[in-house]
C-alpha cells in the first residue's frame, strides 16, 4: 500500500508539472465541456417558460441546479484516454509503460487526477459565476454532500475502467473513432446530458437503467440535488458497484489478450 | 477564371489524396449520420415537451439544423484544414513555398487543404434543409430564397474572415493551433437559435465568435423572420471583416521571417 502511495505521488507530481506547460491549451479545451451544459440549460429553461413554468418536476431554477452540478460531475469523471490510446499503440509509446513494474492504468489515473486538480481553478470559479447568472435552486446539506462525494468517487473509477477498456480496442483496430463516437452519442442521451433522465421517453429510460452512463453522471447529480428517495439511492449505489466490478473484470480480460497482440510498432 | 481553375485543381488533389483511403469515406459517412441522428433525436426529445422553442417551430429548427450541418461541413472541408495547414507551415518554415508562387498567398493558403469526405456533411445538411422546406409545403418565395442565399454568403464570409484572423495570429505567436478549437467549441451553440440564449452568451456568439450570422440569420431568412436590421448588420460586418482580415493578413505577412531560411 505504501508502495502504491509513493508511486501515485510520483506520477501525480510529474503529470502536474507536465500539464502545467499546457495550461492555456487546457483552458481552451474546457470551453466545450462548460458550454454544453449551458446550452441545454438554456434550451430547457426556454421550454419551461413556454409551458408556463416547469417541465416535469423541473422549474428553471431546478434545471439551473441540475446542469451546474452536471457540469462539475462530468468534469471530474471524464477521461480522454479513448482518444489517446490508439496513438500510444501506433507510435509504440506503450513500450515505455510496459517496461515499468506496475500496471499502466495507475499512471493514467494519476495523470487524470492531476489534470482535475489543475483545472479545478477554472471549473469552480465558472460554477460560482453560473450560480449567480442562473440562480439555481440548490440547497447544501453536509450529509447529502458526503454521500454525493462517495458516488462521485465511484463514478470516476467506474467511468475510468470502462473507458480504459474501450481504449484498448485500439490493440485490434486502428480506427476507433467510430466506436468512440458511438460511446459518446449514447452517453449524451443516457447519462442525462441532453435532458434529465425523467424527461426522456420511457424506452430510453429503461435502456439508461441497464447501461453504465446514467450511474456515472445522472445518479450523482440527482443525489446532490436531493431528488432521490432512499431506495433509489441504494439502487444507484448497487448499479455503480455492479458496473465498477464489470469494468474491473473487463480490464483484466482485454489487457491480457491485448498486450499479447501488441507488436511495438515503431520501436 | 484563373482562380476558379486553381480551386478546381486543389479540389482534384483533395480527391486524389483521399481516394487512397476509401475506408475513411465510410467512417466519415457513419459519423455524419450519427451526428444527424443525434441532433434529430435531441430535437424530438425537446419537442416532445413543447410546440415552440423561443418562437421557432420544430420544422424551423430542423431547417436551422440543416444550415448548421451545411456550414459546419464547409468549415470542416476547406477552412479548418487549410488554416491548420497554414499554422503548421508557418511554424516549420514551409510557408516560403506558398509565398514564392505567382498567386495571392492569402488565396492559396485558404484553399490549400480540401477534405472532400466532409462533403457528406454538406450534402446531408442541404438534404435536411430541403426536407424541412418540403415538409413546410415549399412556402418560400423567390424573395426569401434570395435573402437566404445572400445572408448565407455574408455569414459564410464573416466566418471565413474571422477564422483567417485567428490563423494570422500565427505570424506573431507560433504555437496557437489550439485557438482554432475555441471556435469549434463555440460553434456547437449554433445548433439552437441564438435568440434563446442569455444576453451575454448571445453577445459572444454574435460579435466575438460570429456563429449567429452564419447559422441563425440564414435560417431566419427561410422562416420569414429576417429583419432588415440583421440583413444590414450582416452585410456591414461582412464588408468590415473582409477588409480588416485582409489588412491584418498583410501585417502578419510582414512579420513572417521564414523559420527554415
Amino acid at each position: 500500500m505504501k508502495h502504491y502511495t509513493a508511486t501515485y505521488w510520483a506520477f501525480f507530481k510529474t503529470s502536474l508539472l507536465e500539464q502545467f506547460q499546457y495550461r492555456v491549451a487546457m483552458a481552451i479545451w474546457m470551453i466545450g465541456r462548460i458550454l454544453e451544459p449551458i446550452i441545454y440549460l438554456t434550451v430547457w429553461t426556454t421550454v419551461a417558460h413556454a409551458r408556463g413554468g416547469s417541465v416535469g418536476s423541473y422549474s428553471p431554477a431546478d434545471f439551473a441546479a441540475y446542469y451546474i452540478v452536471l457540469m462539475l460531475v462530468n468534469q471530474f469523471t471524464f477521461s480522454w484516454i479513448m482518444h489517446t490510446y490508439d496513438f500510444r499503440i501506433r507510435q509504440g509509446e506503450l513500450s515505455n509503460f510496459l517496461l515499468k513494474p506496475i500496471h499502466p492504468i495507475h499512471a493514467d489515473i494519476a495523470e487524470n487526477i492531476a489534470y482535475k486538480v489543475m483545472t479545478a481553478v477554472i471549473i469552480f470559479p465558472t460554477a460560482i459565476l453560473l450560480y449567480f447568472l442562473f440562480e439555481p435552486n440548490l440547497a447544501f446539506h453536509i450529509q447529502t454532500f458526503a454521500v454525493f462525494l462517495l458516488a462521485l468517487g465511484i463514478a470516476f473509477l467506474m467511468r475510468f475502467f470502462i473507458e480504459w477498456t474501450l481504449a484498448l480496442v485500439a490493440f485490434w483496430t486502428t480506427r476507433n473513432e467510430a466506436i468512440n463516437q458511438m460511446y459518446f452519442t449514447l452517453g449524451l442521451f443516457l447519462s442525462g446530458r441532453i435532458a434529465p433522465i425523467d424527461l426522456l421517453p420511457g424506452a430510453i429510460q429503461t435502456l439508461a437503467d441497464a447501461l453504465p452512463f446514467r450511474w456515472a453522471i445522472a445518479f450523482p447529480v440527482e443525489l446532490m440535488l436531493g431528488r432521490l428517495s432512499q431506495e433509489q439511492i441504494l439502487n444507484g449505489f448497487t448499479m455503480q458497484a455492479v458496473w465498477l466490478l464489470a469494468g474491473f473484470l473487463l480490464i483484466q480480460l482485454t489487457w491480457r489478450s491485448g498486450v499479447k497482440k501488441y507488436s511495438a510498432v515503431g520501436s | 477564371m484563373y482562380y476558379l481553375k486553381l480551386i478546381w485543381t486543389f479540389f482534384r488533389i483533395g480527391i486524389l489524396n483521399e481516394m487512397a483511403y476509401r475506408v475513411n469515406f465510410y467512417v466519415q459517412l457513419l459519423q455524419s449520420l450519427l451526428n444527424l441522428g443525434t441532433a434529430i433525436a435531441g430535437l424530438a426529445i425537446v419537442f416532445s415537451h413543447t410546440d415552440t422553442l423561443g418562437g421557432w417551430q420544430a420544422v424551423d429548427i430542423l431547417a436551422l439544423l440543416g444550415v448548421f450541418m451545411f456550414v459546419g461541413g464547409v468549415i470542416g472541408m476547406v477552412i479548418n484544414p487549410s488554416m491548420s495547414q497554414l499554422m503548421d507551415d508557418v511554424l516549420r518554415g514551409l510557408f516560403d513555398y506558398t509565398l514564392t508562387k505567382p498567386c495571392d498567398a492569402q488565396f492559396l493558403a485558404s484553399i490549400s487543404q480540401i477534405r472532400i469526405w466532409r462533403l457528406t456533411d454538406i450534402l446531408l445538411g442541404a438534404g435536411v434543409l430541403i426536407a424541412a422546406l418540403i415538409y413546410r409545403g415549399l412556402d418560400i418565395g423567390p424573395r426569401e430564397a434570395l435573402a437566404f442565399a445572400f445572408v448565407l454568403c455574408t455569414g459564410g464570409s464573416i466566418i471565413y474572415s474571422f477564422w483567417l484572423m485567428l490563423a494570422t495570429l500565427t505570424f506573431w505567436f507560433l504555437r496557437i493551433e489550439n485557438i482554432l478549437h475555441i471556435f469549434q467549441s463555440m460553434y456547437e451553440a449554433g445548433r439552437w437559435p441564438i435568440g434563446i440564449y442569455p444576453h451575454w452568451l448571445r453577445y459572444i456568439l454574435t460579435f466575438l465568435v460570429p456563429v449567429a450570422f452564419a447559422i441563425t440569420v440564414p435560417a431566419e431568412a427561410l422562416s420569414g423572420r429576417l429583419t432588415p436590421e440583421s440583413m444590414v448588420t450582416s452585410s456591414l460586418l461582412c464588408a468590415i471583416l473582409i477588409a480588416f482580415s485582409r489588412w491584418f493578413w498583410k501585417r502578419g505577412l510582414k512579420n513572417y521571417s521564414g523559420a527554415s531560411a
